[in-house]
C-alpha cells in the first residue's frame, strides 16, 4: 500500500511540474559564516534579555557555582564525559538513570557545543560532556558552561560548525510561552532556570 | 469526482479541517458581532507586530535573507521528487522508516496503525498544522487512542472543546481570564484558587502534563523542515513540550507535508533567522530540536516519518498558485491582516486562516469548496510585505478569484458592464440612469435582488451629483 502511494505521489508531483519551471541560482547575499567576529558582550546582553543568568567564572569555580545553583540538598546531575575539574563533590553521573531520578536532581551541569551571540542561543550536540538529551530536559535548573572559543557571531557561523548527524538542541533562554495574549512568559515544561557560566579565556 | 491515477489531486472531502460549515462572509458576519473576540485579537496582533518589527530591525540583511528564503523554496518546488527520494534514503539509512500518504485518510490510517502496533492507548502530541489539517485527533479517537495536545495553546483549545484560530497561537482568541475559566472547568486536579496571571496559568499546564509526558510511550509531531542532504528533521518551539515529545517516548511518528523539505543543511542558516523573527518576534525561539533518524541510547528508538500529499500536488500544478507551498507557517501575514484582525481565524473555516489560508485552503480542496476565501481580503498587500519568504499573496488572491465560480447574475452584470463601457454613447446614457437611481434615493440600502448579494459585503458608493463628462462639457 505505502509503496504504491509513494509512486502515486511522485507521479502526481512530476505531472504537476510538467511546465518544468526554471529557477535561478539562490542569491546568498546575506552575511555568510565568517562575516563578523563573535562578541561576548552581545551574547551576554541577549542571554540576559531572554532571562538566562550569566556568570563569568574560572574553570576552578565551576563546581562550587553549580553546587550553589542546585540549591540546598539538591544533587547536581552531570553527563559521564564532563571534565573532572568541573564536577561538584557528590555529583550524580548519568549512567542511564531512570527519568524520575533525572527529574529529582536539583540541577544539571553540562558543557555546550556552540553559542550564537546575535541570538543568545546555546546549542547542545549530545557529546559526552553534554550527555543524553533527557538530562537537560527534566531538571528545573540547567547550568551550562561555555568556553569563549565556542561563541560564534551568527546563525550561519553555528550551522557551519555543527554536525547535523548528532541530535541537536538549540536553547535560547529558559522554557517560555507566548500563548497567552502573545506575551512571553518564562517557565513551562523545560528547565525554568538557565544559568550560563562563561569561562575566563 | 474521479481522478486519473498519477494526476495531481485535491484533498478529499469528509475528513480533516480544510473546509468550513459556512462561507466566509456569513461566518465573518457572526464573528464581527463578538466584541470580546475583536478586543483579544487587536491586543494580541498589535503586541506581536511590535515585537517582530523590533527584532527584524536588528538584522542589517533581513531583505537579503528574504530573497534567499524565497529562492530556496522555489528551487525546492522545481525538483521536489528528487529531494523527497533523497530525504527518504537518508532517513532510512539513519534508522527511520518513511511512509507516503496520498491523502488525509491514508495518513490517519498509517499513524493509527503505527500507534496500535506499539500497544499504547495514548499519544502525546506536539503542535502540528499537518495533523490538524488531516483531523488526526478525531481519527485516533475513533481508533480508541487518546491524543493529548501538549502545546499550551492547543491544550487550551482541546480542554475548551474549541477550534484553533491562528497558526502559531491557536488560542489567540482567548484572553487570560477565559483561559483560567477553561482550566478551572476542564483540567483535572487543577488548583481551584488558580489566578489568571499568565505565569500561574503556564505553571498549571506544567503540573498537569508532567506525569503524562513521563508515562506515554508514543509521540506524534509535525516538522518545520527536513533536510534532504542529511535526513535531519527539525521542530521549532517555545515551551519544552516539543523536547519532551521528541525525547522521552520510545516511538516518534512525524507527519510532514511534502513541501517542507529543504535541499541542504546550510539552507537552515536562512530559515532559522527568518522564522523566529517573523513568527513570535524573537531573535530565536526558546527551543529547537533537530534529529536524524535514530540515535542509539538517546531519544526515541523507533522513528517514523509520514510524507503527506493531501492536495499539495494540486497546488503545485498551478503555476501561479504553487507559491502558496513556500509558506513556513510563521503566521506573520495573519498578524498584519486587517481582515484577520477583525474576523479572527474561525471565520475562514480551515485550519489555515488569514491571508495564506485564503490562498492555500482553496487550492488544497479545489476552489469549489472554498470559493469565498479568495475574497476574504481587501488586497491591501500588507501580507506580501510581512512574508519572510516573499509570497505574493495579493496576486494569488486575484488569480484565484478568476478561477472561482461566479453566479449567473454576477456574470450577467459584469458582461453587461463590459458591453456598456466599450460603447461611449451607451455608457453616457447609463450614467444618466445612475443619476435617476440616486434621485430615487436607494443610497445606503444596497442593490435590489438579484444583485443584493454583491452589496451585502460592500458599501455601495455614493454617486456624485455630476459626472466627469457633464463637468467637462460645461466648462
Amino acid at each position: 500500500m505505502t509503496s504504491s502511494s509513494r509512486e502515486l505521489i511522485l507521479d502526481r508531483i512530476r505531472a504537476a511540474l510538467r511546465d518544468a519551471p526554471i529557477v535561478g541560482e539562490v542569491p546568498r547575499e546575506y552575511r555568510p559564516a565568517g562575516t563578523d567576529s563573535a562578541d561576548l558582550d552581545v551574547l551576554i546582553d541577549r542571554l540576559v534579555d531572554y532571562k538566562a543568568e550569566v556568570y563569568r567564572v574560572s574553570a576552578g569555580e565551576v563546581a562550587a557555582t553549580a553546587a550553589r545553583l542546585a540549591g540546598e540538598g539538591g544533587a547536581v546531575l552531570v553527563p559521564p564525559g564532563l571534565p573532572m575539574e568541573w564536577r561538584p563533590e557528590g555529583a550524580l553521573t548519568d549512567d542511564g538513570l531512570a527519568p524520575d531520578r533525572i527529574a529529582s536532581a536539583g540541577a544539571v551541569l553540562t558543557a555546550a557545543a556552540v553559542a550564537v551571540a546575535e541570538t543568545g542561543t546555546i546549542v547542545l550536540d549530545a557529546s559526552p560532556d553534554q550527555g543524553r538529551r533527557i538530562i537537560t530536559l527534566l531538571p528545573d535548573v540547567h547550568v551550562c558552561v561555555l568556553r569563549p572559543d565556542q561563541v560564534v557571531a551568527s546563525v550561519p557561523d553555528a550551522i557551519a560548525r555543527l554536525d547535523p548527524r548528532r541530535p541537536l538542541t538549540w536553547i535560547s533562554g529558559p522554557s517560555a510561552t507566548s500563548d497567552i495574549e502573545l506575551n512571553r512568559v518564562e517557565g513551562v515544561h523545560g528547565p525554568r532556570h538557565l544559568h550560563v557560566l562563561i569561562l575566563d579565556s | 469526482m474521479t481522478t486519473f491515477l498519477g494526476m495531481p489531486a485535491t484533498a478529499p472531502r469528509g475528513v480533516g479541517h480544510l473546509r468550513g460549515d459556512q462561507p466566509f462572509p456569513r461566518a465573518a458576519h457572526d464573528a464581527l458581532g463578538n466584541s470580546q473576540l475583536r478586543r483579544n485579537l487587536r491586543h494580541a496582533t498589535t503586541t506581536i507586530r511590535g515585537k517582530s518589527g523590533r527584532v527584524i530591525a536588528e538584522l542589517p540583511d533581513w531583505q537579503r535573507l528574504r530573497d534567499a528564503g524565497s529562492a530556496i523554496k522555489a528551487d525546492v518546488m522545481s525538483r521536489l521528487p528528487d529531494l523527497l527520494v533523497q530525504l527518504e534514503s537518508r532517513v532510512t539509512e539513519a534508522g527511520g522508516v518513511v511512509h507516503w500518504a496520498a491523502d488525509a485518510n491514508e495518513a490517519n490510517r498509517i499513524v493509527t496503525d503505527l500507534v496500535r502496533q506499539t500497544g499504547s492507548e495514548r499519544v502525546i502530541k506536539v503542535k502540528s498544522m499537518a495533523t490538524q489539517e488531516i483531523g488526526l485527533n478525531e481519527a485516533l479517537e475513533d481508533g480508541g487512542i487518546t491524543p493529548v495536545e501538549t502545546d499550551l495553546a492547543e491544550l487550551i483549545v482541546q480542554l475548551g472543546d474549541d477550534k484553533p484560530s491562528h497558526i502559531l497561537v491557536p488560542a489567540i482568541h482567548r484572553n487570560r481570564s477565559e483561559i483560567r475559566e477553561i482550566f478551572l472547568r476542564a483540567m483535572p486536579g487543577v488548583d481551584p484558587f488558580l489566578s489568571d496571571d499568565p505565569p500561574a496559568l503556564a505553571a498549571a499546564a506544567r503540573r498537569y502534563l508532567r506525569e503524562t509526558f513521563l508515562s506515554t510511550s508514543v509521540a506524534v509531531s509535525g516538522a518545520n523542515f527536513a533536510i534532504a542532504e542529511t535526513g535531519t528533521l527539525g521542530v521549532v518551539e517555545s515551551e519544552g513540550n516539543g523536547r519532551m515529545c521528541l525525547t522521552l517516548p520510545d516511538t516518534l511518528i512525524t507527519v510532514m507535508g511534502i513541501e517542507k523539505v529543504l535541499p541542504t543543511w546550510r539552507d537552515l542558516e536562512v530559515f532559522l533567522q527568518l522564522l523566529p523573527r517573523a513568527s513570535t518576534g524573537e531573535r530565536m525561539n526558546p527551543y529547537t530540536t533537530m534529529w536524524t533518524g535514530v540515535t542509539p541510547g538517546d531519544g526515541p528508538q523507533n522513528f517514523h516519518l509520514v510524507l503527506l500529499d493531501n492536495g499539495r500536488s494540486a497546488v503545485l500544478a498551478d503555476t501561479v498558485g504553487r507559491q502558496a507551498l513556500h509558506c513556513i507557517r510563521c503566521s506573520a501575514c495573519l498578524n498584519v491582516c486587517p481582515v484577520y484582525e477583525r474576523t479572527g481565524g474561525h471565520a475562514y473555516g480551515s485550519v489555515y486562516p488569514g491571508p495564506i489560508g485564503a490562498v492555500l485552503s482553496p487550492q488544497l480542496t479545489g476552489i469549489e469548496d472554498n470559493a469565498s476565501l479568495p475574497y476574504a481580503s481587501s488586497l491591501c498587500g500588507a501580507c506580501f510585505d510581512a512574508c519572510p519568504v516573499k509570497i505574493d499573496i495579493p496576486s494569488m488572491l486575484v488569480h484565484l478569484r478568476n478561477k472561482a465560480p461566479h453566479s449567473p447574475a454576477e456574470r450577467a452584470a459584469m458582461a453587461a458592464a463590459a458591453y456598456t463601457m466599450s460603447r461611449p454613447r451607451l455608457y453616457a446614457s447609463a450614467q444618466r440612469a445612475v443619476k435617476m437611481a440616486r434621485i430615487a434615493g436607494r443610497r445606503g440600502r444596497g442593490l435590489p435582488p438579484p444583485l443584493s448579494g454583491w452589496t451585502a459585503g460592500r458599501d455601495l458608493p455614493e454617486f456624485p451629483k455630476q459626472t466627469f463628462r457633464d463637468w467637462w462639457a460645461q466648462r
